[in-house]
């Protein structure tokens, strides 16, 4: 597939902003059991914004996809089948459930909703909430893609499994770095989780990696005319000067560059954040785990392209030569 | 339940894009146009069509076979390309089965072309909503075209038939006689996607001769048997009594 | 639903062209504007189909390149800048009659008219006729002359728009050389409804592409060996006796009896019983046969005669005597299958396996059909028979320096197979058969062409003897190109390929102005293109051109409208009338003859003016006899008012149409003007179709009904047989002069042997010339080209649908050649002749015979031509094959400047070229060579619009609902 930046941004600045916001709502439930050290409602409600922030963001992105964004309303309404419908909804209905969260912890809103007399159970309540529509908008970004059966390379639960994890791992690095500044007992929970997270999102991109480079291939050139024999080469496509199907499929790079790539977001994404974070840990310096969410962040806009760009649509099939 | 579709018969495909450049015509000025075309004069030209013919090679010289292959949306009786529009701009018609697209719903997000495994959809560049083969529905019911041309501009245009198009549903269709006659197959099965157009296989005519078929008893050179004058010489008609 | 009705508001028949196959369309018009263009289902041609060019029509009539005004060459500026201002109709006519009347009145030879891939030369002859210069033709000699003469010289008809292959009852289809031709859909209708039917298709060609691509067997084939393939055929069919005998002897020449005495003036020739009482061009029945049961001699067609086909007598003058067909026999004894497989590429198991399925499939699958005829001899037939093997041929055999004998080895293989306009194998198309050869001739020396007066004779003819030649006493030739010279005897069509080259050379002789139309000459249909071009803008030592004045006409700005120095604007197809007329190539179909005409369905853009209408207004200012009355008045208002009212002789009956004629439209053929005539085309959706009677359809070269009627309404002078050559005396009179035999013309001494040995009766095998005279090691492989179906030569680059099919051109290479190369795919190569070399790009492929190269014709264009930006793909990466092809060959035996031509027709050997390919040097810059300077877009060309959304006449951004 030809990587489209507006989708890179869209799918990896939400992906921080989710991430984020579970960072946020796990860290304010710790504080309630004690756990960790709580925080002031202006701490969640200003890290709340910055989520909402990255998902608008993202939103912004996703409208320099559409080609027809005045219309983008009309995208909600075949949820039953269309997972990207899921997502119209599920992204406004996360934005519209971190802003409340925002609202309740800078209002400090709070009652003893379950009588069970401790603070914070209407931020906890709606943050639920929110995770809930999180970790359903994590999947229906996920299953967008992986729900294409034919594109194999995303045609697998790893697809899903993969936004998620590295979605949450940028947002926890975002944590870290934002708790530095404002509340610097958080620190470690956030950065632990981070390294936990991207470890375990190295272990699955790895994965899909692995399994990608294995892939059988279900369709070829003799399924794609129905002609059975071991030989076959296309001459033409039926056209020249390129169309829809060769602007959007191919990424024309070379191999060499796409190897370049998979390197650079290997690195980027995974060790360097890890031992940034490690470092920032232990040097207790906030500036290495800025240092360490932007690499990462960096990292992920090779990794989302990379994961577009390997993409190989059945359709190419159809447009190997000019002929 | 009806479902229209094309049957293309590669056996008789000579590769003209007559159905390219007809479907062209037909469309950017009907209900699915304009198509555009972008640099049409510059370099790499480019632009919308609904209908491409390529060209493959099977097999190695001396034994090789050039298949020309027109290929359209295949209006699928599965088609992967409408649930996931998140618009209902794509869609199948209960009533014949065409895929179409509502191009005032569409919000050019490009998602069903994706799910499409046949590269069949084109986005407009310029009307930026997604655009394919309509089986030509703004002629085929026109009821102010003749009968026998109320058929896809395709279809009309291809000058060795090699077009058909029917109702693959009703068995005694040209489409349904063709697919069982001759072996009709869909692209790409593996994807459940059941394909409603068809295509035809290269079919080959051979010829046989027996060796005692080559020579009969008619054979014209047996008119020419040479005649030889008489013999002068001594022979043993002067002898035996 | 749609508003239909505003889709499609007006419909308007008349007759495409986006190329010469003329197919009937139905033009939908909304607003004034085109909004589709169909096929029209009552056409006899095209049955309702339409092609990928028929259906681009919309895009090449807003087509940027389109010439909209009358256009002189910018004072001062060179030939090929392509720097023109405006100029007005008014002007032009006046420099033209002024010019064109001056030089008819001293020497009318200086004026040249040649015409490309038109279909007006009746009109276009009978200008250049009425002008009185002999220095006129169309395309046909740089297209498939060897293919018009080697079979019209055979059989009396031809491929081609003559006749063609009855696909209907055909079993078998053999198809050698062609990509796409002339009858293209038609062609394309019979062959799916023949392989539907179950035929068995055979193509011979080196590359298999388009219809070769559905062909049940490719049997590829090296280019230039076709005639040993056919030759070898011919040698199976006749040791296993598989031919036709009935029809060898009833219906060809075969066995009468040739004068083998090599003392005799008459050596080689038919031995005649009498002097042949009246002459004409038909042959006279006069010739002897050797009665099988008698063993003697009797005249030809005796009644109850059974005639021996092989064998040699002694005749009671002592005179040796052969049958023609023992003497083919003997030809063909040493082109054995074995020593064809070498030649060819072909196994030796395939050529007989062919032969025998030729063979066999036509004398056991024979159809009868229930069809009474008579023949000429007054036979009654109550059933016409055929035996169904069909074939088809065209440039692949006919632009090859061999191709005539080529293709007289068809005509013979066809003949002794007994196909000849029969059911299931070759038919004839009105106003085929005609006589071998056809009547018409050119005048036989320079007195034919006199100053202020018609030339006394056809510009083109077709000789019978040396005596028809058009040359001096000296006998060099009359015409700038040579044509029916000694070096090019048979050339009935020109020699187009040569006349800018002679005029540049002044050789035979200057000229003064040369009138181009509707031909790309400075490009495509030019060979050298590249010296060509210097030529056309050659200046003498005093400053003036070489060739004083040129003036070109055409509705597009092609490569060859820039060395213009006056520039004619004409309209489109959709803006102009037309007549296909008999007198010129008409849509005839097998069971009649058919003509049609364009009827304008829009006005004409800018000043665009039809050059039918410019050709009558010159005629009438330049008073031509045929355009004006007695008293030198203009006699015809227009174009259409000229094709109702014209006749070919006062009160012939017979003119541009056949169709409606007499006074009330009553008549056919022939019959008074009919004032009503174009309105009767228009009702019939522009065309006319005459269905012979059934007993009238078949063996028209013997079939008295029809000779009677083809006789009666004007078609042909004789109601003679038109027997089979299969041994030709024609080419036979021609190498007895080179032999100093017979009283008539010899050839020039330089040129004797060349004629002896291509004057051959009898067909054979040689290599091609270009092949012969140059190093094969040096230049191992062959080039050719295809037509490919999407593109009319080089006239849709500017068609913004059609380019991007075809935006540019690979050269096609055989891995294994490739591999041999270095060279893999996408490489830029050069590809090299001994002429000069091209830099292109490679693609692989397995479709092509190992030893051969190919590509798409005309693709490649000059920057800027057509009106496309100087960076479009079709200058910077296409390119065109012509620059590596000689107009002339290398200097030898026969002279320093003999065309690049087959040496009996002067046929354009385009695909003798012979090359080698190599890898270009890596720093080369990724671009086709020769470039050439960029022109400009010509004053009043339409500009290039950056993007279009067409819709139905606008041009509109967004919806156009
Ligand atoms: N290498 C190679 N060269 C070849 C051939 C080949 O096979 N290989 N084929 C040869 C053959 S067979 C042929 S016939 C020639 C063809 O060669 P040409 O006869 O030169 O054909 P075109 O290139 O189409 O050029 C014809 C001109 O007609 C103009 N034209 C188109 N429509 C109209 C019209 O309505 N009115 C007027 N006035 N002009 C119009 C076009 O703009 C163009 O300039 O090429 C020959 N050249
Ligand atoms: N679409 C389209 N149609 C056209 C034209 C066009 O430009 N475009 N041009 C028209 C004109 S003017 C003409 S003359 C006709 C020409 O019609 P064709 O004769 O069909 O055209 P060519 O492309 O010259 O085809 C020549 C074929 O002969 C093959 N060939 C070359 N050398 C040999 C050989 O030695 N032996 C054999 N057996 N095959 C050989 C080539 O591979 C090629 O397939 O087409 C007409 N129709
Ligand atoms: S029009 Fe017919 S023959 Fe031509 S490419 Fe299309 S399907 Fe094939
Ligand atoms: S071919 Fe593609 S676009 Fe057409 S119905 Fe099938 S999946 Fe959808
Ligand atoms: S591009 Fe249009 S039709 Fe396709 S999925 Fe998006 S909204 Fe639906
Ligand atoms: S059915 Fe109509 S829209 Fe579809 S390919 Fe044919 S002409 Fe084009
Ligand atoms: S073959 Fe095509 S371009 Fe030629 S006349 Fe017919 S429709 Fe027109
Ligand atoms: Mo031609």
């Amino acid at each position: 597939m030809h990587p489209a930046l507006s989708v890179v941004f869209l799918t990896t600045l939400i992906g921080v902003g989710q991430g984020l916001f579970l960072a946020l709502f796990s860290s304010q439930s710790y504080t309630i059991v004690n756990i960790l050290p709580a925080q002031p409602g202006s701490y969640y409600a200003l890290g709340g914004l910055i989520a909402l922030a990255f998902l608008v963001a993202g939103l912004i992105a996703s409208v320099f996809h559409l080609g027809r964004p005045e219309r983008a309303w009309r995208a909600a309404s075949k949820w039953r089948t269309s997972w990207l419908s899921r997502e119209v909804i599920a992204l406004p209905l996360v934005m519209a459930l971190v802003f409340v969260y925002a609202v309740v912890n800078w209002l400090e809103l709070d009652a003893d909703l379950y009588g069970w007399g401790l603070p914070g159970q209407v931020a906890l309540t709606v943050g639920s909430l929110g995770v809930a529509a999180t970790l359903a908008l994590f999947l229906c970004t996920g299953m967008i893609y992986a729900a294409i059966r034919f594109l194999q390379e995303w045609a697998t639960p790893l697809t899903v499994v993969n936004y998620f994890l590295l979605g949450s791992a940028s947002g926890f690095a975002f944590a870290a770095a934002y708790a530095a500044a404002l509340a610097p007992g958080m620190v470690e929970f956030y950065a632990g989780w981070a390294i936990v997270l991207t470890l375990a999102a190295c272990a699955t991109r790895i994965a899909s990696l692995v399994r990608n480079a294995r892939l059988k291939r279900v369709s070829n050139l003799q399924t794609a005319i129905g002609v059975r024999h071991p030989q076959v080469q296309q001459q033409a496509m039926g056209f020249m000067g390129g169309s829809y199907n060769t602007r959007e499929y191919f990424h024309g790079r070379s191999l060499v560059f796409m190897k370049s790539v998979k390197w650079i977001f290997l690195v980027l994404v995974f060790p360097v954040p890890v031992l940034l974070l490690w470092a920032g840990l232990a040097l207790d310096s906030g500036a290495l785990l800025w240092l360490a969410f932007v690499v990462q962040y960096v990292g992920l806009l090779f990794e989302r392209w990379f994961f577009f760009a390997q993409a190989n649509h059945p359709q190419n099939l159809y447009y190997q030569v000019v002929g | 339940m009806t479902q229209l579709a094309l049957v293309i018969d590669l056996n008789v495909c000579v590769g003209c894009h007559a159905c390219v450049t007809s479907c062209k015509q037909w469309n950017t000025s009907g209900e699915a146009g304009p198509l555009f075309d972008d640099n049409p004069y510059q370099a790499d030209p480019t632009g919308t069509f609904f209908n491409r013919v390529q060209t493959y090679e099977v097999g190695e010289f001396p034994c090789t076979e050039t298949v020309h292959f027109p290929k359209s949306c295949l209006h699928c009786e599965e088609p992967p390309c409408v649930p996931v529009c998140p618009t209902g701009a794509s869609y199948k018609r209960k009533e014949d089965g065409i895929v179409l697209v509502d191009y005032d719903k569409c919000i050019g997000c490009k998602y069903c072309s994706w799910a499409c495994p046949y590269g069949a959809r084109e986005l407009d560049e310029y009307q930026k909503v997604m655009k394919k083969c309509t089986l030509c529905v703004d002629r085929i019911y026109d009821l102010s075209i003749p009968e026998d041309r109320r058929k896809p501009a395709c279809v009309i245009s291809c000058p060795t038939s090699a077009r058909l198009y029917g109702d693959i549903h009703d068995p005694n269709s040209v489409v349904s006689r063709a697919i069982m006659a001759s072996g009709g197959y869909q692209l790409m099965p593996e994807w459940g996607t059941k394909p409603a157009n068809h295509y035809l296989p290269r079919r080959r005519t051979q010829m046989t001769i027996r060796a005692d078929e080559l020579v009969r008893a008619d054979n014209p050179l047996k008119k020419e048997d040479i005649r030889h004058d008489t013999s002068k010489d001594v022979t043993l008609d002067d002898w035996l009594m | 639903m749609t508003d239909s009705q505003a889709l499609h508001e007006e419909v308007r028949t008349t007759t495409c062209y986006m190329c010469a196959c003329r197919c009937g369309i139905k033009v939908h018009l909304k607003n004034g504007e085109v909004r589709f263009i169909e096929g029209n289902p009552d056409h006899p041609l095209n049955q309702g189909v339409l092609c990928a060019k028929g259906s681009s029509g919309i895009m090449k009539q807003y087509s940027p390149a389109r010439l909209t005004k009358p256009l002189r060459r910018k004072q001062g500026a060179d030939r090929g800048a392509g720097e023109f201002e405006e100029i007005s109709w008014d002007e032009a006519f006046a420099i033209l009659e002024e010019r064109l009347g001056k030089i008819r009145s001293t020497d009318p030879k200086q004026f040249a008219l040649f015409t490309g891939r038109d279909q007006m030369q009746a009109l276009t002859g009978l200008f250049a006729r009425q002008y009185g210069t002999p220095n006129y033709a169309a395309h046909g000699g740089f297209c498939s002359v060897n293919m018009a003469a080697g079979l019209i010289y055979t059989i009396g008809g031809s491929f081609w728009e003559f006749g063609g292959p009855d696909l209907d009852r055909a079993k078998l289809f053999v198809m050698i050389g062609t990509a796409e031709d002339h009858h293209s859909n038609p062609l394309k209708i019979a062959l799916a409804e023949f392989k539907r039917n179950g035929g068995r298709f055979i193509s011979i060609n080196p590359v298999r592409t388009g219809y070769s691509a559905i062909a049940d067997e490719w049997v590829p084939i090296k280019p230039g060996t076709d005639g040993a393939l056919i030759l070898a055929l011919i040698h199976e069919i006749i040791k296993q006796g598989l031919y036709d005998r009935d029809f060898l002897v009833q219906y060809s020449n075969s066995a009468e009896l040739v004068n083998m005495d090599p003392r005799s003036p008459e050596y080689g020739m038919f031995v005649r019983f009498e002097v042949p009482p009246e002459e004409g061009c038909f042959d006279p029945q006069n010739k002897l046969w050797w009665d099988r049961e008698m063993d003697r001699p009797v005249s030809t067609m005796t009644p109850g005669v059974e005639p021996r086909l092989l064998g040699e007598f002694t005749l009671p003058d002592g005179t040796p005597v052969k049958t023609a067909f023992e003497l083919l026999k003997e030809r063909v004894a040493a082109y054995t299958p074995e020593w064809a497989a070498g030649i060819t590429g072909i196994p030796v198991e395939t050529i007989v396996r062919l032969a025998h399925e030729m063979g066999v499939t036509a004398r056991d699958q024979k159809i009868e059909l229930p069809i009474a005829w008579t023949d000429v001899w007054e036979n009654e037939h109550q059933t016409v028979t055929g035996n169904p093997v069909a074939f088809h041929a065209m440039r692949g055999m006919a632009a090859h320096s061999n191709g005539f004998h080529s293709i007289r080895a068809l005509g013979i293989l066809m003949s002794i197979l007994g196909t000849i306009d029969r059911p299931g194998g070759f038919r004839h198309k009105a106003p085929f058969p005609r006589p071998i050869p056809p009547c018409p001739k050119t005048p036989k020396g320079p007195e034919g062409v006199q100053p202020d007066t018609p030339l006394n004779g056809m510009p083109l003819g077709w000789p019978a003897d040396p005596d028809d030649l058009f040359v001096d006493d000296d006998g060099n030739p009359v015409r700038i190109d040579k044509a029916f010279s000694w070096e090019y005897p048979l050339s009935v069509h020109g020699l187009m390929h040569n006349v800018i080259t002679n005029a540049w050379r002044g050789d035979p002789y200057k000229i003064d102005t040369l009138l181009i139309f509707m031909a790309n000459m400075a490009w495509n249909s030019t060979m050298n293109a590249v010296e060509v071009r210097k030529m056309l803008n050659d200046k003498e030592e005093d400053g003036s051109y070489k060739i004083p004045f040129i003036v070109v006409a055409d509705a597009f700005q092609s490569e060859m409208t820039a060395f213009a120095d006056l520039v004619l604007p004409d309209t489109t197809y959709l803006e102009r009338h037309d007549a296909m007329s008999m007198l010129d190539r008409p849509i005839s179909e097998f069971d009649g003859p058919v003509d049609s005409v364009r009827i304008p369905v829009l006005p004409p853009t800018g000043e665009c003016k039809p050059f039918q209408e410019v050709l009558i207004e010159l005629g009438s200012r330049l008073k031509l006899p045929a355009f004006v009355d007695k008293e030198g008045k203009r006699k015809y208002r227009d174009y259409p008012d000229f094709i109702v009212n014209f006749e070919t002789a006062p009160n012939s009956g017979i003119g541009f149409l056949a169709g409606w004629r007499g006074k009330g439209g009553e008549k056919s053929m022939k019959g008074e003007p009919n004032p009503n005539q174009w309105q009767m085309y228009e009702k019939n959706n522009c065309v006319f179709q005459y269905h012979l009677p059934k007993s009238y359809q078949y063996m028209r070269n013997w079939n008295q009904g029809y000779l009677q009627w083809a006789q009666s309404h004007g078609m042909t002078r004789h109601v003679e047989p038109i027997n089979i050559h299969i041994y030709s005396e024609v080419l036979q009179k021609f190498r007895l002069a080179a032999q100093g035999k017979g009283a008539g013309r010899r050839p020039p001494e330089h040129l004797r042997k060349r004629i002896e040995t291509y004057f051959d009766p009898l067909p054979f095998y040689y290599e091609p010339l270009e092949a012969s005279l140059s190093d094969k090691h040096q230049y191992p492989l062959n080039a050719v080209t295809q037509r490919p179906m999407a593109m009319y030569h080089s006239w849709d680059s500017q068609n913004a649908w059609l380019r991007q099919i075809h935006t540019y051109n690979y050269l096609y290479v055989n891995p294994k050649t490739a591999a041999a190369a270095g060279i893999s795919d996408d490489d830029w190569i050069w590809v090299e002749s001994q002429w000069g070399k091209v830099r292109c790009m490679a693609r692989l492929t397995e479709a092509v015979e190992p030893g051969t190269v190919w590509t798409w014709n005309a693709i490649g264009k000059a920057a800027g031509a057509w009106n496309l930006d100087p960076k479009a793909n079709e200058s910077k990466q296409g390119f065109l094959l012509n620059h590596l092809i000689s107009e002339e060959l290398p200097a030898n035996e026969a002279g320093e400047h003999i065309s690049n031509s087959d040496p009996v027709t002067g046929q354009a050997a385009w695909y003798d070229v012979r090359v080698r390919i190599y890898k270009a040097d890596p720093n080369d810059p990724p671009e086709t060579s020769p470039q050439f300077a960029p022109v400009p877009p010509a004053p009043g060309t339409p500009s290039r619009r950056t993007w279009q959304n067409y819709f139905a006449g606008r041009f509109t951004k967004g919806g156009g609902k």
